[in-house]
């Protein structure tokens, strides 16, 4: 009988090495006369454990990891390939796993990315299913009454921003995925786009068939090469199979995606540069209005939503609105996929409802710091989020609570820094970020965060201190009113957050 | 016109390249890409070509070729090794490895050694962000990389 062994081609797992062990797996097991078939999945997400191989047995997959390739001969010695050396145990019943709500990323680590037939058997195209079912209003209907949000960063809701967009006339309407995930922190869209790609086409669909649009681009950024793969492949297998194309599973529905990559300009990720980008321009940013649901992608309506809202909506529509806006907390319905990065002991994916505390992600999920030292700041939301203090851990994770805090959730990436993190290193860093990125089109995030870098070394110097700080506080107030999107706006936020909760640092 | 010199195999090249692209929506990135990829940099008589197969004015593809980080202007080295300098590595010691790399390739970022090795970059970002020090070695991802790591990477190029 075929032994099936699972082992990540997720990029993060073969950074460790996860190739080198699939190879070994497959080396040792033809010495010794086994048949092993290695199936090559996305990551569970549990990212410390990498590689992480997975053997399936009769009390389901059961975990060894993380390996190492010289480990493979021991470990198969001692029975991994039939589950009996001592590991993990059963995967699913990790409690870490356990205490998570995986809607969104239910299949990924699980099924093989690059099989529709595997895609179709764990659930997938059910939610397009029904979606085809229901005619393209009740679908707005329906992603509106989830309540989901934009899990890019701003928040909006994604069937009011459908609903406009299905209500405009034009002669072509686009759905453009924003896949250009540059905040630090944050690795959600390459890990779902390497280990479960067809959600992500499936959402799309579902997003064209609801507002009238016919053709799909997914920007995705060129730092993913893996990524970028794992997408065509998807798109080639979901044409081959009628999910993309004419006549979407035999519907009057036609639609289909192509991959742009972009090319190393972090701004794109800004809905309105990324526009600019897929025509061919430098990626500047627009001044809105007009909105991109009336005019984007070449001037015609366009739905511009990130990785995981539009991978978020298969589920929706295949289990019901009412499922998904039943979890989560205040205004933040359903679940949201936090990635923990940086300094911390357990590190990866941790998709749970809206409501969890900061401490619960750092401290129970993450088990603080990979160093051993204790937690000083966290930064929650990429480069242009705030860094928090462990005295804010009671915070509850939602778009409106953190706001509260003078925080906000972004992409959901929580870096984590021990106690050796010099804060006003760290201010001046988001200021030379900026300066880097900036677009230029506007002079408060172009020329401010020059200034910037330039008011935090007179600062770190000793010179002047009292009133650089209250020059960099003006400097910050003018860039968070008066840029012409987040970059500039936002930049503010771990600069003045560094200065609030950590002001010995700036003394 | 001199950029569309059928004389010129790369000018011949880089018509090819674009004129394959031309009916894409918004064919520039993806032209530029192709070039920079297949011929490893966008010379100034690269864009002209570009520039007239899609009918644009040279100064605004010469305008995105300058934008973008990806598109070189001139040749990298034979391996490009980038390191990524964002907030997540740097919780866990990239900074200290990019001063490693910098003293023992005795290049600084965006340059390239005498030998026309290797090209040392900074990145911001590999999405890699729970295993760093994160570092990408000719597009191939790499974690968890210790000063001592990156010395046998290098060592292997």
């Amino acid at each position: 009988m075929t032994t099936r062994v699972f082992v990540p081609r997720d990029s993060a797992a073969r950074s460790v090495g996860a190739d080198e062990v699939a190879e070994r797996i497959t080396a040792v097991a033809a010495a010794r006369g086994l048949d092993v078939e290695i199936v090559r999945t996305g990551s569970r997400g549990m990212l410390w454990l990498e590689p992480l191989v997975e053997v399936e047995t009769a009390r389901g997959r059961v975990g060894y990891g993380p390996v190492e390739p010289e480990q493979v001969d021991g470990l198969v010695g001692e029975g991994m390939l039939e589950g009996a050396a001592p590991g993990l145990g059963p995967v699913e019943d990790l409690d870490w796993l356990r205490r998570q709500q995986r809607l969104t990323f239910a299949r990924v680590g699980v099924v093989d990315p690059r099989s529709a037939d595997d895609y179709e058997r764990h659930g997938g195209i059910a939610g397009l299913r029904a979606a085809l079912a229901m005619g393209p209003e009740a679908v707005v209907d329906a992603v509106v009454d989830s309540g989901l949000r934009g899990r890019g960063g701003a928040g909006f809701p994604t069937g009011i921003k459908w609903r406009t967009v299905a209500g405009a006339e034009a002669d072509v309407k686009f759905v453009c995925c924003n896949a250009d995930e540059g905040d630090s922190g944050t690795y959600a869209d390459r890990m779902l786009m390497e280990g479960d790609p067809f959600t992500l086409l499936e959402g799309m669909t579902i997003a064209a068939y609801a507002t009238g649009a016919t053709e799909g681009f997914v920007y995705l950024r060129s730092e993913y090469p893996d990524a970028v793969v794992a997408m065509e492949a998807a798109i080639e297998a979901a044409r081959a199979r009628g999910w993309l194309g004419e006549h979407v599973l035999g519907s009057d529905l036609s639609f289909d995606v192509q991959v742009r990559v972009g090319a190393g300009a972090y701004i794109c990720g800004e809905e309105t540069a990324m526009l600019e980008s897929l025509e061919g321009k430098r990626g500047q940013v627009r001044a809105k209005p007009p909105i991109p649901a009336l005019e984007g992608l070449f001037g015609r309506p366009t739905v511009v939503n990130n990785v995981i809202t539009l991978a978020t909506v298969p589920w929706v529509l295949a289990h019901g609105a009412e499922a998904y806006a039943e979890r989560g907390v205040g205004r933040s319905r359903g679940t949201s996929v936090f990635q923990l990065a940086g300094n911390v002991k357990q590190g990866g994916i941790v998709e749970t409802g809206f409501g969890v505390t900061l401490g619960e992600l750092v401290e129970g999920f993450g088990g603080g710091t990979a160093s051993g030292r204790p937690v000083r700041a966290v930064q929650v939301g990429g480069p242009l989020g705030a860094y928090l203090p462990v005295s804010r851990f009671d915070v509850v994770v939602g778009y409106e609570e953190m706001a509260a805090v003078g925080a906000m959730v972004g992409h959901g990436g929580v870096v984590v820094f021990d106690d050796t993190v010099d804060m006003s290193r760290m201010a001046r860093f988001a200021m030379e970020f900026c300066a880097e990125e900036s677009c230029g089109k506007c002079t408060p995030c172009r020329v401010g965060s020059v200034r910037g870098v330039e008011v935090i070394d007179r600062i770190r110097a000793g010179q002047d201190r009292d009133a650089n700080l209250a020059l960099l506080d003006d400097l910050c107030e003018l860039m968070a009113d008066g840029s012409l999107c987040a970059m500039g706006g936002l930049t503010p936020m771990p600069v003045r957050s560094a200065v609030e909760h950590f002001g010995e640092d700036f003394r | 016109m001199t950029s569309g010199n059928v004389a010129d195999p790369r000018a011949a090249r880089v018509r090819e390249i674009t004129e394959a692209r031309r009916g894409l929506r918004g064919p520039l990135l993806p032209v530029l890409h192709a070039v920079n990829d297949e011929l490893g940099h966008i010379e100034q008589s690269d864009v002209a070509v570009v520039a007239d197969v899609l009918n644009l004015a040279v100064a605004e593809v010469h305008g995105v070729v300058t934008f973008y980080e990806d598109f070189r202007t001139e040749p990298a080295g034979r391996s490009t090794v980038r390191i990524c300098r964002a907030e997540a590595c740097q919780a866990v010691g990239s900074e200290a490895l990019a001063d490693h790399a910098r003293g023992a390739l005795g290049v600084g970022f965006g340059e390239t050694t005498d030998d026309g090795r290797v090209t040392l970059d900074e990145v911001f970002c590999l999405g890699n962000c729970a295993l760093g020090p994160s570092v990408q070695v000719d597009g191939v991802l790499r974690g968890r990389v210790t000063p001592a790591r990156l010395d046998a990477i290098l060592g292997d190029l």
